[in-house]
């Protein structure tokens, strides 16, 4: 069976006036149905950028420069628009980051709601809304009616994502992209929306891509987890494995900078210096400034090496120091 | 909702009071009508009696309150030329300033806003930079200027349309109106281009601000992620949102185009309110100038009133708020 998802070699470029920002750089990811990624990385590191190749939804500058992405056997870049447009909010749907700025302002949700159900079916009028209130209810909105009628800024932040999740589900979609839908609310809020969207997802065999900056969120949540430090994929694999032994320095400095209960109090150590632009790029390994095992041999750009366990890193001296065994404990 | 119409209100009461002592105080200033009026020859009794009839050898503040007083009875003073009442002969004039001012709306609305949404979206393309370099030519070439061009390409040379008048009207909803006849319509084409220019630029450049804004924004992504067609995307959720400022200017501009459509109509010779005045201020028939003055703040300020109560149907996030206020 082919895989739902298939990006190969993606390359996304900005063309600015102060130079070409890659932003995504030659990333390649697969997912199977219903399965769940997690997209990991500081701010600027182009998850977003990837996120938005796949629906071919690049703002100018920006633009997919080439690669694949293979959607269901068939490559959603050589389909362009029109392609495109039948399988965005249909079969991929998306949520956005910040649910205050993503429900627009001067229209009712039904009929933000409705427009999207209209979109791809012929539909009655009628029976577009019977859906709306059904997801709305299923992302755990009381008094669906009521909410329909009204406007998005008399919702909470944490509302107005669930409508937005909501919109996402309308047609059951195959694959969901997440865009940090938590990190604008409160830790709480925070919390439900995850064990929702992975209950909803779970139900339907929906696939996920979940972007985050914080890997304390993915970890309980994803199956594979996809690692990006300036628009490369640098290291991948199961999450469980992934977590308990990093391979890359960088993956291990974001695990070593998440706060964990047992280590109360303790000293969060933190990967040091900044996330660097994407249009003064160091040579060769583009973690090499900052990293603490960096050597002369890192001076040349490393491949995503494969390694046991379906698992891949981009490294020249990569965490391998009793590998595999740390797993099997 | 009640509770902001009945203050805004009397907000516009206040902005009309305010004008309508300004408006008298400033035009008592302007020199003595009498001397226009009489002969040189005339003698001092002569010249006292003509000011007596005309009520102008009372004081200052006296005048004043004859004049508000009759204001509130409709009557806004007796021009010193027609010998007939002021407001009557502007009324006179006003259908004619109104169909060209809302024919130029017309036109500067269903032209500039959608060139502008269409330079807003495509900012780089040739058609969107040509566009704002049109826009900066209708911005910055003075009005008067425009106005004879366009008499001399499309009346002297090529002979298409006429240069000046009204043409052949018919009555319509009570007014007499040219735009029903082809004769009329033609009179009225470049007048209408002319006063229009000016709006469709401010228009264009408005309307392009607003949509590369609002193009940027999370839910214009949203809306394209959730599947919409193109054009739902910008005839529903780009342009509901850009129609808020839209909305304010027209109505700030329709105003204005009423106001001082004086330009236009002293160009082209349309009979109406604007070339009133010109008329009116050379002879210094005051009370004409004084209803003309007063009746335009009348209007300006019942638009803006009108524009407030269209805004707050347009954008939920103020009527909501002040229905709770
Ligand atoms: N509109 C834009 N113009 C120019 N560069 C952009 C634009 N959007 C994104 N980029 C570039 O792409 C990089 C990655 O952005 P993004 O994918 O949003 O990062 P994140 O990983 O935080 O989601 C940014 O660091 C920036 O250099
Ligand atoms: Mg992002």
């Amino acid at each position: 069976m082919t895989k739902l998802l298939e990006i190969r070699d993606l390359h996304t470029h900005f063309f600015t006036r102060d130079g070409i920002a890659k932003a995504v750089d030659g990333v390649s990811l697969s997912l199977e149905r219903g399965q769940i990624l997690g997209l990991v990385g500081e701010s600027g590191s182009g998850k977003s950028v990837t996120g938005f190749s796949i629906l071919g939804l690049v703002d100018a500058p920006g633009r997919v420069v080439s690669g694949q992405v293979l959607f269901d056997g068939t490559d959603l870049i050589a389909g362009g628009e029109r392609l495109l447009r039948t399988l965005r909010g249909k079969r991929i749907a998306m949520i956005f980051q910040d649910p205050m700025m993503t429900l627009n302002p001067v229209l009712r949700i039904d009929t933000q709601m409705i427009e999207t159900v209209r979109a791809h079916e012929d539909v009655s009028r009628d029976e577009a809304l019977r859906r709306s209130r059904e997801a709305l209810v299923s992302v755990g909105i009381s008094s669906p009616d009521e909410r329909l009628e009204t406007y998005p800024h008399q919702f909470s932040g944490g509302m107005r994502q669930r409508v937005a999740i909501a919109i996402a589900l309308l047609h059951k979609p195959d694959l969901i992209i997440a865009d940090e839908p938590t990190t604008a609310l409160d830790v709480t809020i925070q919390a439900q929306i995850l064990s929702e969207v992975q209950a909803l997802c779970a139900n339907s065999g929906t696939a996920l891509i979940w972007i985050t900056h914080d890997l304390a969120v993915v970890s309980g949540l994803a199956d594979h987890l996809a690692v990006m430090y300036a628009g490369r994929i640098i290291e991948e694999g199961p999450t469980r494995d992934v977590i308990a032994q990093p391979m890359h320095p960088y993956t291990k400095g974001l695990i070593e900078s998440v706060p964990r209960g047992k280590k109360h109090g303790a000293l969060l150590s933190q990967i040091k210096g900044m996330t660097p632009s994407l249009l003064r790029l160091p040579s060769g390994c583009k973690f090499r400034p900052r990293c603490p095992r960096a050597t002369a041999a890192c001076e040349i750009e490393p491949a995503l090496d494969v390694m046991d366990q379906g698992r891949r890193v981009r490294c020249v001296h990569p965490h391998t120091e009793n590998y595999p065994e740390v797993l099997a404990k | 909702m009640i509770v902001y119409l009945v203050r805004r209100f009397g907000q516009s009461l206040l902005a009309v009071v305010a004008m309508a002592v300004l408006v008298f105080m400033g035009v008592y200033a302007i020199g003595n009508p009498v001397d226009v009026l009489i002969s040189p020859e005339a003698s001092q009794a002569d010249i006292a009696a003509a000011t007596a009839r005309l009520g102008l050898d009372k004081p200052l503040w006296q005048q004043f309150g004859i004049f508000v007083i009759n204001a509130f009875q409709g009557d806004l003073g007796t021009s010193f030329v027609y010998g007939r009442p002021a407001l009557d002969i502007i009324l006179e004039r006003l259908p004619a300033t109104f169909e060209l001012a809302m024919v130029a709306l017309f036109l500067s609305v269903g032209i500039g806003v959608p060139l502008g949404v269409w330079a807003g979206m495509r900012p780089e393309s040739i058609a969107g930079r040509t566009i704002m370099a049109g826009s900066i030519l209708g911005f910055s070439l003075p009005n008067f200027w425009q106005g004879m061009l366009l008499i001399l390409v499309f009346a002297v040379l090529l002979g298409w349309l006429p240069a000046g008048g009204r043409g052949q009207t018919t009555e319509f909803l009570g007014m007499q109106v040219s735009f029903l006849t082809l004769d009329g319509l033609s009179h009225l084409i470049l007048p209408a281009i002319n006063l229009a220019l000016f709006k469709m630029s401010l228009l264009i450049r408005l309307t392009r601000a607003n949509t590369r804004e609002v193009c940027l924004q999370d839910y214009v992504k949203f809306a394209r992620a959730k599947g919409l067609s193109g054009r739902r995307v910008v005839l529903v959720h780009i342009l509901k949102n850009i129609m808020i400022p839209v909305v304010t200017i027209i109505g700030l501009e329709l105003g204005s185009m009423l106001a001082f459509a004086i330009v236009t109509e002293t160009v082209f010779a349309w009979p109406g309110m604007g070339k009133l005045l010109i008329d009116s201020i050379n002879l210094l028939d005051r009370p004409v100038i004084v209803a003309y003055l007063m009746l335009t703040v009348l209007i300006i300020v019942m638009i803006n009133f009108m524009v407030d109560v269209i805004y707050s149907f347009l954008d939920p996030r103020i009527r909501l708020s002040e229905m709770k206020g």
